[in-house]
């Protein structure tokens, strides 16, 4: 069966490709080219779906994107469930499976029905008004039970299993739409030779022309029928090596500088996609000079029960005869306020479809050519009538009408007329979204009822239709002269003669609102916003309440809001606002429009940005060894980091106590790789380090290091690290692994910026270097039978030195330092060979105790020290005094960056959180990091916190617990005793000095 | 005592018919005043390479414009000590910054008519051929990545990126092979 309401010939579909396809578990079958909505039409089928707010049954009102009723859930499995997608939209294939939404059990019986009946219960903005006692209830109660009640489909609760692509591209000219404006000025613009990329919505080039009768049009663009023309056109551009065509593709946002994003859907309209082939892709286009031929939408009327199953715009009804071949009804009632659809009313007329009125709403006889036309044909027409009703439970059965009398008013008997579909046309509205998105005006046009593009605030013109050049003949001419101009605003010489700029059409004044209505109540719901509930008197009820602003309107109502952006209601919405505050419609404004036109998956956002691509992910050269030999690693920004090497049996803490033992008591092997590393070289290197870093760098003799401090020039320490002193005019700079870019880029600000005459440059070498740390009273012995060219003795390379030479043959810039406390080293080596060096210390290690310890024993064992941790021990407010540095500041320095800074008074208070040592009374207790100290004296909650606890371990070498803290005047209180407060008491602690470990540094110097 | 030198390591990158690792190379940054970058190109054997976002080349070395006071460049992997004499010699008294970088970065090249479309997925630039023709270089990003791009013929591209991205950069590219 491919459907009672299917017309025996016409349409795009392909009749001789039956596809099967289910909607809410029942079997139909539609043709290859269907929408599924062609598709349920042509099976007779208009039920499907139910209202936001009052579950009122809904039908299929539009052919295209507007379409704020059928939205259906389609799912391919458990995974691929895509709620929320507008049956207009979607193409049908072969066992494609989709539901209906909002309803339970089912849409022909659905319990939230009941909403309806409490209609007069939820006016506009009911959730302000009536679940505002008590207030705890609307997280607990309202809001929940709302949301659960009213809605859109559910998110699927699967990964998405798809792929999704991103691809940027760069063209003269962007032309999106492709009916027939579109193509006649991305051909123009073609044939200057331009860059152009065109590209639509739809799956299949044509626009408007698409819903043309093929049979039966008489539309002639350049000699040839449209079809023709069309066929010709694309045919031409598909040939054309610089022009880009892509279809099912909708522009969705405009962005600043031209930057336009398009979606691209791959692969959502085959039965069997390819495994592997992205499903969307995601375009970031920039173009020189954009084209919008974006089209018209048509508006709905407004009248009571125009929401029934089975009432369409009239443009779709016809759309979906002369391009699907399917029919919408058998006998029809047009409501129309404008000539154009009587074309629809012909049409259908034409395909057998019993036309049982024309109810036109306009005073007069009705008298231009398509009237005319339809007089011929012998459809009775009823000018000067209002809708005042609708019959029909699932479908509409009937529609009452009744007279306007000279005032305007319905007066005189009212006329039942029985019909199984109604359309309605209201005029169009040009779609000015992505105009308005590029931030170019509007102006409110009184003779078309519409508001058109007028000042542009990026290079882009408008063509066609959506600038109210609604004739295909005009629009064609339109595309034409904007594809010329595009060509030539973009740089290229254009030989053709730019036509000139047709005008807006003057189409009779349609009328906007809501139709005539008898007063009261009586007359039933006439919905403005379908896809939120919202009808004309809630709209009447807000301005009565005040609301003058149409934003205002539009947030205390909803209309215009949800997936469709009141792309039907919208016009309507806003005469009925300015008829209620006596305003004219250009004083009421129109809401913003904003990106996207049509709702766009994450997954075209997210692209490749998932899984494992989601972030880059650094490793070091010697990743593979950690990851062989156990290592369970941590996330260091972006860097995977070995933190711990547990041996069978082992948790975190076991491990890393083993750890910090064996680097105190023989020696440990570190990956120090993904410490920041800049190379500072030039003439000046030492009056650029000085003015830089708080230290002073002028008395650093080459061959030695020093500890490095930078602040901002607020005077707050902002990264630190040890600096070599390589040459006179170079020094190897290591800055801390999350610190490593902003430092290059600070330095590099400030080179540009204030010291241009500085002979110094900087490069980063973070990559350049493998780093080994071996750190322990045996790592010289480890080191020594390895490195050639460097004596490594005591006296020969002291602690804070740094020497070239080679290990294992590998060139080597080996540094004598520690942030351990012990005796230590840091192998620098080329990164490619930093595993095989490695290797050959941690072979060369065994016979000496050597274990890798982890990103966690160094941590215990530099806290141990006192040693501070960038971001651990100091949040951007701590001041090298605060931090215990002071010694490293170079006091006589005529300047530093944050040296004016440290001269406020409030910097140099005594009350400053200073770094001090806290110990438990209770030795096993590990302070939680962040708990804050209060004093000790018997206190009412709340106490003034006067320190926090900034690092806290179990230290194995101290044998109990240690932590370090900023406590304000820390330094003066050591030997007190205070309170760090937790959740279960009170925990007693000592303030010590932040040194438990070797305070005489005697190891240091092993 | 072990001899490593031959037991060079570069990062493993994905590769896929669009894209081949190059082999391991010798990188210099070279940043100084404007005399003593075009007599260190002069040194190598190359033109002046004063022009913005060009490289210029000869069979063995080529040196990439990254900035008016930097050039990246390149040579092969065994070169390395031979350019740094060659350039300090040329560089003597003129200020100046020479650094090696030779394993801070990775190289691969991606190549065929997809080329550029396929490296569009994450680089914002127009790799059309008019607007970024053969020999363009420069300091760009690949989706989350920094690279460095040239342009080596009309649809080949010599990518560079700092070696923990490289694994990111060529799995990413290597989706983008996939699409037909």
């Amino acid at each position: 069966m491919s459907g009672d309401f299917r017309a025996t010939s016409g349409g795009r579909v392909d009749r001789s490709r039956p596809l099967h396809f289910k909607f809410d578990g029942r079997d139909y079958t539609g043709f290859a080219g269907d929408t599924l909505a062609s598709a349920l039409l042509a099976n007779g089928v208009h039920l499907v779906g139910r209202s936001f707010k009052y579950h009122r049954p809904r039908g299929i009102i539009g052919a295209g994107p507007e379409e704020p009723n059928a939205l259906v859930t389609v799912r391919r499995d458990s995974a691929r469930l895509t709620p929320n997608l507008r049956a207009t939209q979607v193409e049908l294939y072969d066992g494609l499976e989709a539901s209906s939404q909002n309803r339970w059990p089912s849409l022909g019986l659905d319990f939230g029905a009941l909403n309806g009946l409490l209609a007069p219960f939820i006016p506009a903005g009911f959730y302000y008004k009536t679940f505002m006692w008590p207030q705890s209830a609307w997280h607990r109660l309202y809001e929940p039970k709302i949301r659960a009640a009213a809605g859109l489909g559910r998110a699927p609760e699967q990964a998405d299993p798809d792929t999704y692509s991103h691809r940027f591209a760069h063209c003269d000219v962007l032309v999106v739409g492709a009916g027939p404006a579109g193509l006649a000025a991305a051909a123009a613009a073609a044939a200057s030779g331009a860059r152009v990329i065109l590209c639509d919505e739809q799956p299949e080039f044509g626009g408007s022309l698409l819903s043309e009768s093929a049979a039966h049009c008489d539309v002639l663009i350049a000699g040839q029928p449209a079809d023709r023309w069309l066929a010709d056109t694309v045919r031409t551009l598909a040939l054309h090596p610089r022009v880009t065509l892509l279809t099912r593709t909708t522009a969705f946002g405009y962005f600043p500088h031209n930057l336009l994003g398009l979606n691209q859907r791959l692969s959502d309209h085959l039965a069997r996609p390819d495994a592997g082939q992205p499903r969307e892709r995601q375009w970031q286009v920039r173009a020189k000079e954009v084209v919008l031929a974006t089209g018209a939408i048509e508006r709905p009327l407004v009248f009571p029960g125009n929401d029934r199953p089975g009432i369409l715009l009239a443009a779709a009804a016809r759309t979906y005869l002369n391009r699907y071949g399917a029919l919408s009804g058998s006998r029809a009632v047009l409501v129309t306020t404008c000539d154009a659809a009587y074309q629809a009313a012909l049409d259908l007329h034409r395909a057998g479809v019993s036309i049982k009125a024309i109810v036109d709403v306009r005073a007069g006889s009705a008298e231009g050519v398509l009237p005319e036309a339809a007089r011929r044909a012998g459809l009775p027409i009823e000018t000067q009538s209002t809708v005042i009703g609708t019959s029909g439970r699932l479908r509409v059965s009937a529609i009452h009408v009744q007279r306007l009398d000279a005032s305007g008013g319905p007066a005189g008997p009212a006329r039942r007329i029985g019909c199984d579909l109604v359309l309605m046309s209201g005029g169009l509205t040009p779609s000015v979204h992505l105009f308005s998105q590029s931030r170019g005006k509007l102006a409110w046009d009184e003779s078309l009822g519409a508001f058109l593009p007028a000042q542009a605030a990026e290079p882009v013109r408008s063509a066609g239709a959506c600038r109210g050049v609604f004739s295909v003949a005009a629009a064609v001419q339109d595309g034409t002269r904007a594809g010329l101009g595009a060509a030539q605003s973009a740089g290229l010489a254009v030989s053709a003669a730019i036509p000139e700029m047709p005008p807006p059409e003057k189409s009779a004044a349609c009328l906007l609102g809501a139709l005539p209505a008898p007063p009261g109540a009586r007359a039933g719901k006439a919905f403005v916003d379908w896809q939120n509930d919202v009808t004309s008197r809630d709209l009447a009820l807000a301005a009565r309440e005040g609301f003058r602003s149409i934003e205002h309107v539009k947030r205390y109502t909803t209309t215009g809001m949800a997936t469709d952006q009141g792309k039907t209601s919208n016009i309507n919405a806003l005469a009925i606002v300015a008829r209620e505050l006596g305003k004219a419609m250009p004083q009421v404004g129109l809401t913003t429009f904003r990106p996207p036109y049509t709702p766009v998956s994450f997954g075209a956002f997210a692209g490749f940005a998932r899984g494992e691509l989601f972030d880059p992910v650094r490793t070091t050269p010697m990743h593979d060894w950690a990851a062989r030999n156990g290592a369970v690693f941590e996330n260091v920004g972006l860097w995977k980091r070995a933190r711990y090497f547990p041996r069978p049996g082992e948790n975190m803490d076991a491990a890393v106590a083993r750890e910090c033992l064996a680097a105190r008591g023989h020696c440990g092997i570190f990956d120090g790789s993904t410490l920041g590393k800049i190379e500072v070289v030039g003439k000046d290197a030492a009056t650029f380090m000085n003015r830089m870093y708080v230290n002073a760098w002028t008395s650093l003799a080459v061959g030695r290091c020093r500890y490095g401090v930078l602040l901002r020039d607020d005077g707050f320490i902002y990264d630190d690290g040890v600096v070599a002193r390589t040459a006179e005019d170079r020094f190897h700079v290591t800055t801390t692994t999350g610190g490593a870019a902003g430092v290059l880029a600070l330095m590099e600000d400030y080179r540009q910026t204030e010291w241009p005459d500085l002979n110094v440059w900087l490069t980063s070498t973070t990559e350049q270097w493998a780093v080994i740390a071996v750190q322990g009273p045996n790592a010289r012995r480890v080191l020594e039978p390895l490195v050639e060219g460097i004596d490594i003795t005591a006296a020969a390379m002291p602690h804070m030195s740094v020497a070239r030479g080679r290990i294992c043959g590998i060139p080597t810039l080996l540094m004598r330092v520690s942030f351990t406390g012990e005796l230590g080293f840091e192998v620098n080596v080329p990164a490619d060979f930093g595993l095989a060096v490695w290797q050959a210390i941690y072979e060369a290690g065994q016979q000496h105790g050597m274990t890798p310890y982890g990103t966690e024993a160094m941590h215990v064992l530099r806290a141990e020290k006192g040693y501070i941790i960038i971001g651990q021990d100091t949040d951007g407010t701590v001041t090298p005094d605060d931090a215990g540095l002071s010694w490293a500041i170079g006091k006589s320095k005529p300047d530093f960056i944050g040296k004016r800074a440290l001269q406020r008074p409030a910097l140099a208070s005594p009350y400053r959180k200073q770094l001090v040592g806290l110990l438990t009374r209770q030795p096993l207790h590990v302070l939680e990091e962040g708990a804050q100290i209060v004093p000790a004296t018997q206190r009412d909650a709340p106490a003034a916190a006067i320190g926090h606890v900034t690092s806290s371990y179990y230290s194995a070498s101290v044998g109990r617990s240690i932590a370090l803290a900023l406590l304000s005047s820390g330094r003066s209180r050591v030997g007190e005793t205070l309170h760090v407060a937790t959740p279960d008491g009170d925990i007693p602690v000592e303030v010590v000095s932040p040194v438990f470990y070797d305070p005489k540094g005697s190891r240091l110097n092993g | 005592m072990a001899d490593l030198s031959t037991a060079r390591r570069q990062p493993v990158v994905t590769s896929t018919p669009l894209l081949r690792q190059l082999p391991a190379a010798s990188r210099f940054v070279l940043r100084g005043v404007p005399q003593a970058l075009v007599a260190a190109l002069g040194a190598l054997g190359l033109p002046p390479g004063d022009s913005s976002c060009r490289a210029v080349r000869n069979d063995v070395r080529a040196a990439l414009w990254l900035g008016p006071d930097e050039r990246l460049l390149l040579g092969p992997a065994d070169m390395a000590q031979e350019m740094s004499d060659l350039l300090q010699r040329a560089l003597a008294g003129m200020p100046h910054s020479l650094v090696e970088t030779s394993h801070a970065q990775a190289a691969f090249e991606v190549s065929g008519a997809r080329a550029a479309r396929a490296l569009n997925t994450g680089c914002p630039l127009d790799l059309d051929v008019a607007s970024f023709p053969v020999d363009m270089c420069t300091r760009t990003v690949f989706a989350k990545a920094q690279i460095v791009l040239w342009r080596t013929g009309p649809e080949t591209f010599r990518v560079e990126a700092a070696r923990s991205f490289a694994p990111y950069v060529t799995k990413v590219l290597a989706l983008a092979a996939r699409e037909s």
